[in-house]
């Protein structure tokens, strides 16, 4: 017996590793026949909770790509909305008449861009020189007069609104003819505007309408506004009177450019004439 | 002391970490497969009791498991190892030495040494693993394969970590 013990302390490793061994066979074969769910596997739940916590970790160094498929998808399902699509075929309205020849066309158009709240306003609008738009060209809304064109691309064009301290039209009063000159008020009132140089023999009333006049590079007669009050300030030689601005810049969605099909003739024909001066 | 057991702690917590979450995934064209987790016991202290030497085996075999889901397999693998372990120090080094030399690492022991053990070590431990896994002598060339692979990139990232936690004070 005592030589037993001295044996087994001596080899003590070699029976240590039996020992081990068996265990360890005892358990690969026991659990690993039956592929059970047992306590030394990942339904535990310590390595389950680790894997989950793991799993977190990967989902977040991937979110990246995960937002970038996301907004790759977001786009391609937008494309196929109807809003998104660029409506390409621009219904001019024209009448056919042969007594009289078309002077001007409407083309019409979507604003994508405003304001109203800047010294200088400018509006974007969905079309441009691929359907017709050219510079200089005057803008309406159905309401009255919006704006000209500066700056033209080939699918946008940029509109400086009447509301700009750079724009002034030439307009009339709708009753007695007379001419002037309609501009944006100094006080940033989008809904105000100014008629000035009115000569002296005009009797406007306040509520008259204030409309484009012949010299303008819209047709005759489009609304501007409605006279508002005639003491404005300035005068001398001259009449100058506040306007109540016809269009409500602030919810301008759809306007007409209006093309002067004479537009070319006219500026040549002036730009002959500055010549022989 | 108790500094090596802390050591030994935060080392084994990290192979088993670095073992389940990065080296599991690790796969090169299926054939080699590292199994860096032994060198928690290569690392053990010489002095460690025999006793000690196979029950930390053994956790530690069974805590891989545990993640690998085959329970019983890498303990006994590990068993084997501390075995071999036990063997291969007893032939090599000098009873007398342990006194300023206290761990088998590759900054204390030198290169030649460490380099045997961990090869010698690693075959054991990886031939009786892949064997054990597969359990039948029909596949042993594809078998034989990735063993011979997995121990060259186990040994390989072994003497990598030896070299990063290299200290050059501790040899003379």
């Amino acid at each position: 017996m005592r030589n037993l013990l001295i044996f087994i302390t001596k080899y003590n490793a070699f029976f240590l590793f039996l020992i081990f061994e068996i265990c360890s066979f005892v358990i690969y074969v026991k659990y690993n026949s039956f592929q059970k769910a047992s306590f030394i596997n990942s339904t535990n739940q310590v390595t389950g909770n680790l894997y989950d916590r793991a799993d977190e970790l990967k989902g977040y160094l991937t979110l990246r790509e995960v937002n970038d498929n996301l907004i790759r998808e977001n786009a391609r399902l937008r494309n196929q909305l109807k809003s998104s699509l660029y409506i390409d075929t621009v219904s001019k309205k024209m009448v056919i008449d042969t007594n009289y020849k078309q002077q001007y066309e409407y083309i019409s158009a979507k604003v994508i861009n405003n304001s109203v709240n800047r010294r200088n306003n400018y509006i974007t609008i969905d079309r441009g020189t691929n359907n017709g738009v050219a510079k200089g060209m005057g803008v309406t809304s159905d309401a009255g007069v919006v704006g000209k064109v500066i700056f033209v691309d080939k699918h946008m064009a940029i509109i400086q609104s009447l509301l700009h301290k750079d724009t002034r039209f030439s307009a009339m009063l709708a009753n007695n003819k007379e001419i002037g000159y309609l501009e944006w008020g100094e006080e940033m009132n989008p809904h105000k505007g100014l008629l000035i140089d009115v000569s002296n023999n005009a009797q406007p009333k306040i509520g008259e309408l204030v409309v484009t006049s012949d010299l303008s590079l819209f047709p005759a007669g489009i609304p501007l506004g409605k006279v508002s009050s005639l003491n404005a300030k300035g005068g001398g030689f001259f009449l100058n009177m506040q306007v109540n601005l016809a269009v409500d810049f602030s919810k301008l969605q759809y306007v007409y450019v209006i093309v002067n099909r004479f537009a070319k003739e006219q500026a040549g024909l002036e730009a002959q004439e500055k010549k022989n001066e | 002391m108790s500094r090596i057991i802390i050591i030994n702690l935060i080392r084994f917590v990290l192979l088993v970490f670095l073992q389940v979450f990065l080296l599991k995934n690790i796969s090169l064209y299926n054939l080699s497969t590292p199994y860096l987790y032994i060198l928690f016991i290569l690392l053990l202290p010489f002095e460690i009791p025999n006793l000690l030497l196979f029950v930390l085996a053994f956790i530690l075999g069974l805590s891989i498991d545990a993640f690998y889901d085959t329970p019983g397999l890498h303990a006994a693998s590990c068993t084997l190892l501390a075995f071999v372990r036990v063997l291969f120090i007893s032939i090599t080094v000098q009873k007398d030495g342990f006194d300023n030399e206290p761990e088998p690492t590759l900054s204390i022991m030198g290169f030649r040494w460490f380099f045997t053990y961990a090869l010698v070590l690693t075959l054991f431990h990886h031939f009786f693993l892949f064997n054990l896994e597969v359990f039948r002598f029909s596949e042993l060339e594809y078998t034989l394969t990735r063993f011979i692979l997995s121990s060259v990139f186990t040994v390989f990232l072994m003497l990598v970590s030896g070299l990063l936690f290299f200290r050059k004070k501790e040899r003379k």
